[in-house]
Formats: structure tokens, C-alpha cells, sequence
């Protein structure tokens, strides 16, 4: 049947089952937004278009799916381009569709042009510009394939506005052959071998476990192998919720930010096995002296991962899901010959002893605000049914640090680029994911501000996302390192000029509150966690409290700062 | 230590700016780089010449096999390989000086392929080894400008282990 670009790509979306898209019109992509009404894509309009990649990329995470977002060219376009970073280095599904100048006006510096597939290309898993009509069908079931296929990554679709008016014949490509892309799935047998023997001859094992196996939905497998082998386990930032926050095995995070126990694990371990992780700066600190004592085993499904910070002994490229459930069945029959139950005895106990040495703690008073107290009361109220956005900094450290996420896909938080401004929108694409699930965004004062125009969107569309905002009129992060390493000299960092978020939420149909006394901070939260409207909750906690433990930047794990 | 890839490429736009953002983005030295199509329609072949330690060069084939419209990646460094590269060279010849010029050319079995009173421009094809040999014996003469194609490569029909 012949059928206009801009039919012939939400019938696409249609088919590859996409049911929300979040966008913001503009001249290069009216014809597109012409059709929406005619087809069962539900479009949210956001304020900003960083809202918008943001809110897919929330999407993405919270359901495991793919996020679509739809903009214009030019302004458009770039302003999706830090939503874009965010995801690519978070390994997030999404895929942008922008508007384009017509082609015969491509080069010419026309209204509204930039070069976005070229502005996108180091920051996207690939991208497209779509020259002719007959390639737009297979052009977006390629980028929702290598959305999320292999390690998955944003792939951005630049649409021409003439070929989105042009006509053709619309074929649904029913399978993606594509000869140079083929990811590797399956893990090699012997490899899968050696790593067992190395599981059954460990004497203090540890798993370092990372956002792939959250993204790879391998949190059985991972969480088989920790209690039946008893092997404890340390998560990236990414990884949070794989293992649970209450497992028995469960140590904490590790890195910067991570606890004692689970960087004395690092430094002791002599088997550690990371899984769907990267080795980022933020975890190893200094790389010479990272897990010294350890055969380190790599589960990756990116051969780029591996050997690329620190060497590793046993590569293992596959998807983790396909590693770990391999791994699990060489291990079974192990394991019903063997008493495995408590085979680590020795090691966990000495982990008990750093852990009881230096809790993860804080130093708690009764006639102010600590937002790490906050966090707790989030935690108490929650109990972990809720779905956690965080944005960056010291408030994204607390949230992970101090709450327990118990299952996967439950705390959303830009790791690799460090986004200010991610955790509302985010927050707000998991909301329309699952309208009935209470959605919480952990905030600052200066983060919420980079996004708070959508606001609006949250109230117009009846996204009752929750942002608690541990406000300390401080780029905290900044300005703790700034105490620490810089003799306090804070150069802007003090934001304590800053608007009244009640009076905020209120002007924009939300509801508002303000905590300024401990005994009112876990009353109004629960009050505010129960209203069927958006809320801001603007906490004033103490102004100079530090996330600790803190590994400065370029130190071994073990030089901690404590509390 | 240099690396001669052999990369093979789906033949669509923005393929080059691919690799060489890729070079440039995660700050790995490329020497030289040479693209034209080959027999396969659609395919293009791309010989990078980048030097780095082993870690360096295990990233950079890594890391472009990863880059979706790249087919394959050798490294034929670790292979026996024919590696060439063609150069032009003008240089100084005056009447004193041509024959001797003459005589290098002939012994290097290169061609000229340009003269005029006073300047002969030379074509020369070899190894690495051969085209620094000729440039260095020129260079007394004085050598006013150069053009090189940048390295090709191919794998050895009979890969001879000793």
C-alpha cells in the first residue's frame, strides 16, 4: 500500500510496539505530527527536548524496552544531544527521530540545519540519514535492532523533511540481516570452563557486578550464583538492584563512593568476577592497585570492555544472561556434590568484621536535617516499592548508597556521563511506563533546576512523580570537593539564591511542600507520597554534610575517607 | 610499534568520518589512511597505518569492528603481508645534477613521470623501508614537494611459517 514517510514510520513504530513517544513538534517535523492522530503511538509533549530524551531514556530503563523520542531539526536536535551522551555511555536503549531540511537544502546552511548525524556520531551507537523513501522502513527496524541488540545504545534517525512527504510502497521488513554487525551472544565453552574451576578453587571470591546484567535482565542467574555459591557481591552505581540491597550476600557498592567492606572485598579478593561492568575510573581508582590479589575474570558483552582500563586474566565476551546461565549450569552439578552453602565461611565473616569496623553511617543529630536521614525515610516510607530516579551528585551518592533497591530496573541514574538534570524527566518517563508505581525523584537543589520546566508536563499529563529535593543551597559535590582538596575556597557553588519550590510546584498545578524539622521529615513525605498529584518536597538539610566513604579521585580503593 | 589494518567498509556516507572520529575521539595516532573500493560492490577498503603499544592497537581493532557499517579488521601485521606505497617526489635537477638523479631513479627502478629545466618529479612505489631510502638519497639535491598515496597492504597467498 502507498503510504506517506511520515505514515510509513509511526506504522513502524506500531510494529515494533513502540506505545509512547516523547517529543516537541517543530517545521521540520509537522508533516510527521500531522499523522500521530492517525495512529496508536501516544505522544508526550514535553517542554524542552532535553525532557524528552531523558524521559525515553527513564522509558527505557524502567521497563527494559526501547524509548522513543521525536524532535525537530536544528535547536531540536542538539538540545537532545546530552540525553544522547547520557545513554550512550549508560548503555540505554533509545532511539531519537529528528526532522531534517529537505535534502536538496541539506549543506546549505537552511533554517533550522545542523549536521546532527554528524554532531551525534561519536555519541550514538549509529546513526542514519534517510536519503530516500525506499530505505526508511528498513532504516528504523536497523535502529530499533541495534537499539537493542548487542550492548545497547541510542540510534539516532534524521528524517528530511521531503522524504517525509514523499510516497512509496510500505513493506515491513520482516527479519534485519545486516553483514557487519553481528554481536556476539553465546559465551565460549572453555572459557566458561576455566571460570568455573577458578569459582570451585576460590578462596575469597567476589562478584563486581554492573549495569549489563540489569540491562541483560540476568538478575536470576547472578543471583543464583551468589547464594548457592556463596560468593559475596559489590555493584557499580549501574548495577544497583541486580542483587538485592537486602541479599544476604549483598555488600554494598563499591568505588568512590562505595562502602569499606565492599573496597576491603576488592583489595582482598582472590577471585573477582566482573559481570557486565566497565572498570570506570569512579571504581577501580587507581588502576595499579586495583584488586591486587585477584584472577580477574570478565563477562562482557563488548569486546571493547574488555582489557581496555585494567587486565584481565579471563576474558569472557557474551551476553551476560547467556554467561551467567552457562556458568550457572557448570556449577550445579558442582554444587550438589559439594557443600557450597557455607564454603566462603572464613571470607564472609571477615567481611562482617570491616563492615561492623565502618558501617556505611553518618553522624546523625536531632535539631537538624541530614539528607542521609532523608534518604532512610524514603527508604522506611518506600520499602523499596518505588522506582528511584536520582539526579547527579551528592544527592545521587545518598540514594545510592542509602537506599535498598531490591530488584533490577528500579533505580534510574545517568552513571557514566553524570547528567544534572536527568532524574525528573527520567522519573517522568517511568511514571507514564507505570502510571500506578509511587516514582521518586531524589534531587538537589541545583540539579532540579536544569529541567524543572517540565513541570508542566508532569501536571498536564498526570504523571504524579514525586521529587524530593535535599536541599543544602550548595552544588554539594562541588563544593565537597572544594572543602576537601580545594582549602574551601567555594567558587560558586553556593546556591542559596534559589526559587521558592513550593510556591514553584503550586504555579505549576503541582503541590508543594517544605520540611525544615526532623520530626516533620518521614509525616510529610508519607502526606506527599500519597497525593495522586506531581509534588515537590523541598527538605532544607544541613549544608555542608559529605558523602562518605569518599576514595579521592586517582587513590587506591583503601584510602578511604571515613565519617 | 606501527600496524598496518586492513579494514573493509560498507560503502556509505559518513563511513570515513567513522573511523577517523573514532581516531581522533579516543586519541589514537593514525599514520596514514588510504580508501578506495574494491570488487565487491557496496565494499570499500581502508588501510590504516596507526602506531601504539599492544593494548593501543587491541583497542583501535576493537573498537573499530565495533563501528556498525565496518565488515572485517586484520591486522596484517601479524600476517605476512606485500605492504606498499606509491610517492611522488619533485626535486631540484639541474643540468649538473640530473644524471646522478637519473642514476638513483633507475636504481630504485622508480619512473619519471614529469620534467622541466630545472625540476624532475619522480614516481617510486615500495615498503616504507625503500621510499625513506630514496628520499634520504634525494634529499641532498633538494626536494621541493612530495605526495604519497599512504600505505596499502595485502595478506601473502602462502603463509610461510619458518
Amino acid at each position: 500500500m502507498e503510504m506517506t514517510g511520515a505514515q510509513i514510520l509511526l506504522k513502524c513504530l506500531e510494529k515494533e510496539g513502540v506505545d509512547v513517544m516523547f517529543g516537541f513538534p517543530g517545521g521540520a517535523v509537522i508533516d510527521i505530527y500531522d499523522e500521530i492522530p492517525n495512529f496508536s503511538v501516544e505522544h508526550i509533549l514535553v517542554r524542552h527536548e532535553q525532557g524528552a530524551i531523558h524521559a525515553a531514556d527513564g522509558y527505557a530503563r524502567a521497563t527494559g524496552e526501547t524509548g522513543v523520542c521525536l524532535v525537530t531539526s536544528g535547536p531540536g536536535a542538539t538540545n537532545t544531544v546530552t540525553g544522547i551522551a547520557t545513554a550512550y555511555m549508560d548503555s540505554i536503549p533509545v532511539v531519537i527521530f529528528t526532522g531534517q531540511v529537505p535534502t536538496p537544502l541539506i549543506g546549505n546552511d537552511a533554517f533550522q540545519e545542523v549536521d546532527i548525524v554528524g554532531i551525534t556520531r561519536p555519541c550514538t551507537k549509529h546513526n542514519y540519514l534517510v536519503k530516500d523513501i525506499k530505505d526508511l522502513a528498513r532504516t528504523v527496524r536497523q535502529a530499533f535492532y541495534l537499539a537493542r541488540s548487542g550492548r545497547p545504545g541510542p540510534v539516532l534517525v534524521d528524517l528530511p523533511k521531503d522524504i517525509v512527504n514523499q510516497k512509496c510502497d510500505f513493506e515491513w521488513p520482516e527479519d534485519v540481516t545486516m553483514r557487519s554487525y553481528n554481536p556476539t551472544v553465546k559465551p565460549h565453552v572453555g572459557q566458561v570452563r576455566k571460570v568455573a574451576k577458578l569459582i570451585r578453587n576460590a578462596q575469597r571470591p567476589l562478584i563486581y557486578s554492573g549495569g549489563g546484567v540489569v540491562l541483560s535482565k540476568s538478575h536470576e542467574e547472578l543471583r543464583w550464583l551468589a547464594d548457592n555459591l556463596d560468593i559475596p557481591v559489590t555493584s557499580t552505581l549501574m548495577g544497583l538492584g541486580a542483587y538485592p540491597g537486602n541479599g544476604k550476600h549483598w555488600l554494598g557498592m563499591l568505588g568512590m563512593h562505595g562502602t569499606y567492606s565492599a573496597n576491603m572485598a576488592v583489595n582482598n579478593c582472590d577471585l573477582l568476577l566482573a559481570v557486565g561492568a566497565r572498570f570506570d575510573d569512579r571504581v577501580t581508582g587507581k588502576v595499579s592497585t586495583f584488586a591486587p590479589h585477584a584472577t580477574i575474570v570478565h563477562i562482557d558483552v563488548d569486546p571493547t570492555s574488555i582489557q581496555k582500563n585494567v587486565s584481565v586474566h579471563v576474558p569472557l565476551v557474551a551476553d551476560c544472561k547467556s554467561a551467567l546461565g552457562s556458568l550457572k549450569k557448570e556449577m550445579e552439578a558442582l554444587v550438589s556434590e559439594e557443600d557450597w552453602e557455607r564454603k566462603h565461611e572464613e571470607w564472609n565473616s571477615q567481611l562482617e568484621e570491616w563492615d561492623r569496623l565502618h558501617p556505611l553511617t553518618y553522624n546523625d543529630v536531632d535539631d537538624a536535617i541530614k539528607p542521609q536521614y532523608v534518604v532512610e525515610q524514603i527508604q522506611e516510607i518506600t520499602k523499596g516499592d518505588a522506582i528511584i530516579a536520582t539526579e547527579v551528585g551528592q544527592n545521587q551518592m545518598w540514594a545510592a548508597q542509602f537506599l535498598k533497591i531490591n530488584e533490577p530496573n528500579r533505580f534510574l541514574t545517568s552513571g557514566g556521563l553524570g547528567t544534572m538534570g536527568y532524574g525528573f524527566p527520567a522519573a517522568m518517563g517511568a511514571q507514564r511506563a507505570f502510571p500506578d508505581k509511587l516514582v521518586i525523584d531524589v534531587a538537589g537543589d541545583g540539579s532540579i533546576q536544569m529541567n524543572i520546566q517540565e513541570m508542566m508536563t508532569v501536571v498536564c499529563n498526570k504523571l504524579p512523580v514525586k521529587i524530593v529535593i535535599l536541599n543544602n543551597g550548595y552544588l554539594g559535590m562541588v563544593r565537597q570537593w572544594q572543602e576537601l582538596f580545594y582549602k574551601k575556597n567555594y567558587c560558586e557553588t553556593c546556591m542559596d539564591a534559589q526559587p521558592d519550590f513550593v510556591k514553584l510546584a503550586e504555579a505549576y498545578g503541582a503541590e508543594g511542600y517544605r520540611i525544615t524539622e526532623k520530626k516533620d521529615v518521614n509525616k510529610v513525605l508519607k502526606k506527599a507520597f500519597a497525593t495522586d498529584k506531581p509534588a515537590i518536597i523541598d527538605v532544607r538539610v544541613t549544608k555542608e554534610e559529605n558523602v562518605y566513604p569518599m576514595v579521592p579521585a586517582g587513590a587506591s580503593l583503601t584510602e578511604m575517607l571515613l565519617v | 610499534m606501527r600496524h598496518t589494518l586492513s579494514v573493509m567498509v560498507e560503502n556509505e556516507p559518513g563511513v570515513l568520518s567513522r573511523v577517523a572520529g573514532l581516531f581522533s575521539g579516543r586519541g589514537f595516532n593514525i599514520e596514514s589512511l588510504n580508501v578506495a573500493p574494491t570488487l565487491e560492490k557496496g565494499v570499500s577498503l581502508m588501510t590504516v597505518v596507526a602506531e601504539g603499544d599492544d593494548a593501543i592497537i587491541e583497542q583501535i581493532v576493537k573498537q573499530l569492528r565495533k563501528l556498525v557499517p565496518i565488515v572485517r579488521v586484520v591486522d596484517m601485521t601479524e600476517l605476512q603481508s606485500v605492504d606498499r606505497e606509491m610517492i611522488l617526489i619533485k626535486v631540484n635537477a639541474e643540468d649538473s645534477k640530473r644524471a646522478e638523479i637519473l642514476r638513483i631513479t633507475d636504481i630504485f627502478r622508480c619512473k619519471v613521470v614529469d620534467v622541466s629545466m630545472d625540476e624532475l618529479t619522480i614516481e617510486c612505489t615500495g615498503d616504507r623501508g625503500k621510499i625513506s631510502a630514496i628520499l634520504n638519497l634525494l634529499s641532498r639535491f633538494g626536494i621541493k614537494e612530495i605526495a604519497r598515496t599512504g600505505n596499502v597492504a595485502m595478506r601473502r597467498a602462502m603463509q610461510v611459517t619458518e
